[in-house]
């Protein structure tokens, strides 16, 4: 193929970590449910839907973008602890298969529900004003916005690293995940950490929907295709495991582009590939931990 | 006794009941006072605005026949079904609405896929059948035949519009970035046709899988390309997210968009930012209406109806196509399919955009093609294209029929 500058491969590879950005966002709070509460979440991709309807609802309440960016994580956070408040927690101990179930009807109802109060037909969702255009990275123009959007994934990532990592809240929320009944025994309650847990995750989910909203604009299925993608990337980095998620989230991505380079038609399929190839050599995924699934 | 004989006529009444249900053809013949158009389309799924324009469309078009008298006195009702785009449950649809309802013609679909399994359905019972959608196939053997109409344009017609006004205008340097299926597939056939008789310049044919949400890893390669025109065949939400991203990446500012079809619907979705400056075609735009006194006719019945919203192309559509069947019925002085077939076969007619006319030997509705530009906002949020040229009925447009395999 002709045509293919060092430029242009140093600019398709930084598409490609931009579109890793939304997927790393997105499998962070699956590998976290997962890694935490062994719940494979299958309403993660309805969540991501319904963080970009709450933008929508909250730009239309006259809220800027920036405060919709914390807002509106927040409001379908509380959507998701009060699922899990009052239907995931009676399925805890009972095999992976049933909050997998369970999430996977809950995704149709908030999916239909969009429906009936939205529509059918999505909704324009624009790129904020300071946001919009593209800016000269050196090899070529870029839209800021998706520059924006690398950002933002980087200081998630750095604030989750810190809550887990360095406060006592993370250091009950990490012991709870290894080995509940001490914790409980120390007198924590740790039906409140999976409370919080799954309000994080899922408002993980919401904030990736909201940005990507101003990218594909927002509509009730868009949280469908995403949702195979980013499991591909939890499994990928192995379930459960954070650090996988951010190395497989944007290695996926960057394949994506340069497939897309070479041999567009192959993109989607390249992730399945990827996916395969990985799961032959290492079946507990990059940075997973063998045996979790059992 | 008196409760006996009771029981025994309601046992008789519901063999009676029971047989009618078992007997279609006499439940046919006893309706027959109605003309009945089967109508499937999407209502649910992803085209579910577009299809529940079809049906306000198709209402208008019942009601102006009914209320000038109709057929001697015969009213015409819709039969509307959900075919959820699916070419399977549509098949399932038309044989309840051609069996059990008594349907005297089928009209819709919104789906190439879809309108072939319809097309099949009403062609083995020897049905009529005006398909709405757009497809070169549904006019060509194997999947034609006597009961098969088409209102619907053709890939084919509209492609060529579209290419022979931006091949002209934009330049000879062109990236095509299609949908990868039927839709896609014909469409970029057609603008090759004709851009090779203009000398146009393939730098790169790019394809993308049907539902994409993410085009940006195939965007910097377009532009490193530096075509003239970017010709982007994609539909519905793939349309809307595509333009939305290039728009982005700042592809218009050395590159004219071009789709061959830009959606009313799919615009107002979108907002004016992804689709300014995009140049399309259409099969109609309310704005016509200026120009077109029936545009304006039909507009003005819609807005009353519906509100003072305007119709969409593929809304319109819907009104054609019951209109040209009712028309049918109304010139055979009956449903009868064959003489009905008679009366439809080279009928020239303006219902809402203009000369059309129904070419005998494949009925295909030779019509206007409306090539327009996206605006920036306007005070009217209804007032989202500029027409910027029309290309009249022309039977030379289309294939021809002997290309299609008629004889």
């Amino acid at each position: 193929m002709d045509g293919i500058t060092p430029d242009l491969l140093a600019l398709q590879l930084f598409t490609g970590l931009a579109l890793g950005a939304i997927y790393v966002l997105l499998a962070l709070g699956m590998s976290l449910l997962f890694g935490m509460l062994t719940v494979v979440n299958f309403a993660h991709g309805a969540f991501y839907m319904l963080g970009a309807y709450a933008g929508i609802l909250l730009l239309g309440f006259g809220v800027n973008f920036w405060f919709c960016l914390l807002f509106a994580p927040l409001l379908i956070g509380g959507i998701g602890m009060l699922s899990e408040r009052f239907l995931i927690r009676h399925l805890y101990g009972r095999g992976i298969d049933y909050p997998l179930l369970l999430t996977f009807g809950l995704s149709y109802i908030m999916v239909e529900t969009v429906r009936i109060f939205f529509g059918t037909q999505g909704l324009p969702f624009d790129t904020p004003d300071a946001l919009q255009g593209a800016s000269d990275i050196m090899i070529g123009y870029f839209p800021t916005y998706r520059l924006f959007v690398i950002g933002v994934a980087i200081l998630v990532i750095a604030a989750l690293w810190l809550f887990l990592e360095r406060t006592p809240y993370g250091l009950i929320i990490r012991a709870g995940a290894r080995d509940p009944q001490i914790v409980r025994i120390l007198g924590i309650d740790v039906a409140r950490v999976w409370l919080v847990v799954f309000g994080i995750g899922t408002g993980l989910a919401a904030l990736a929907g909201l940005l990507a909203a101003p990218l594909q604009g927002a509509s009730p299925e868009m949280g469908a295709s995403i949702l195979a993608e980013s499991f591909v990337v939890t499994v990928v980095g192995g379930m459960g495991s954070l650090v996988g998620a951010v190395v497989a989230g944007l290695l996926v991505g960057v394949v994506v582009a340069m497939t897309s380079l070479f041999a567009p038609e192959m993109a989607q399929v390249a992730i399945f590939a990827l996916m395969a190839i990985v799961l032959l050599i290492r079946p507990q995924g990059f940075f997973g931990r063998a045996g979790l699934m059992s | 006794m008196e409760t006996s004989k009771k029981a025994a006529v309601t046992r008789r009444t519901l063999l009676a009941a029971s047989s009618l249900l078992a007997m279609p053809s006499i439940v046919r013949a006893q309706s027959a006072d109605t003309i009945k158009i089967g109508f499937p389309v999407p209502l649910t799924g992803p085209y579910g605005t577009e299809a529940k324009d079809q049906v306000a469309c198709a209402q208008i078009a019942i009601a102006e026949f009914n209320e000038a008298g109709g057929l001697n006195g015969r009213k015409a009702e819709l039969l509307v079904r959900d075919d959820k785009l699916d070419p399977g449950e549509a098949a399932t649809r038309t044989i309840e609405l051609i069996e059990k309802d008594g349907a005297n013609f089928i009209c819709g679909s919104l789906s190439a896929a879809v309108q072939l399994a319809v097309n099949n359905v009403a062609k083995q019972r020897g049905v009529i059948y005006n398909s709405i959608s757009q497809s070169d196939q549904i006019a060509a053997l194997p999947d034609w035949s006597k009961t098969t109409f088409h209102e619907g344009m053709t890939p084919h017609l509209t492609a060529g519009a579209v290419g022979r006004y931006a091949f002209s205008k934009y330049g000879k340097k062109v990236v095509f970035l299609q949908a990868d299926y039927a839709y896609g597939h014909e469409m970029v056939a057609g603008f090759k046709a004709v851009g090779e008789k203009m000398g146009i310049e393939v730098l790169a044919d790019l394809r993308h899988p049907l539902g994409a949400t993410d085009f940006s890893t195939l965007l910097p390669r377009i532009q490193s390309l530096k075509p003239d025109i970017l010709v982007l065949v994609n539909f519905g939400r793939d349309q809307q997210i595509s333009l939305k991203q290039a728009t982005d990446f700042g592809l218009k500012k050395t590159t004219k968009i071009v789709a061959p079809v830009l959606l009313y619907t799919a615009r107002q979705a979108a907002g004016e930012k992804a689709f300014e400056g995009v140049v399309g075609g259409t099969s109609y735009y309310w704005g016509i209406e200026s120009t077109v006194p029936t545009a304006k006719a039909f507009n003005d019945r819609y807005r009353k109806a519906n509100e003072g919203r305007v119709p969409s192309d593929y809304g319109a559509l819907g009104y054609a196509g019951v209109r040209a069947l009712l028309e049918g019925a109304r010139r055979a002085g009956g449903t009868d399919t064959a003489k009905v077939i008679a009366a439809l076969e080279g009928l020239k007619y303006d219902f809402y955009k203009g000369a059309q006319e129904i070419r005998a030997c494949d009925h295909q509705a030779v019509q206007p093609v409306f090539i327009i530009e996206s605006k920036a906002a306007g005070a009217n949020p209804n007032d989202v294209f500029n027409v910027i040229s029309t290309d009249a009925a022309n039977a030379d447009n289309l294939v021809s029929c002997k290309d299609e395999g008629h004889v």
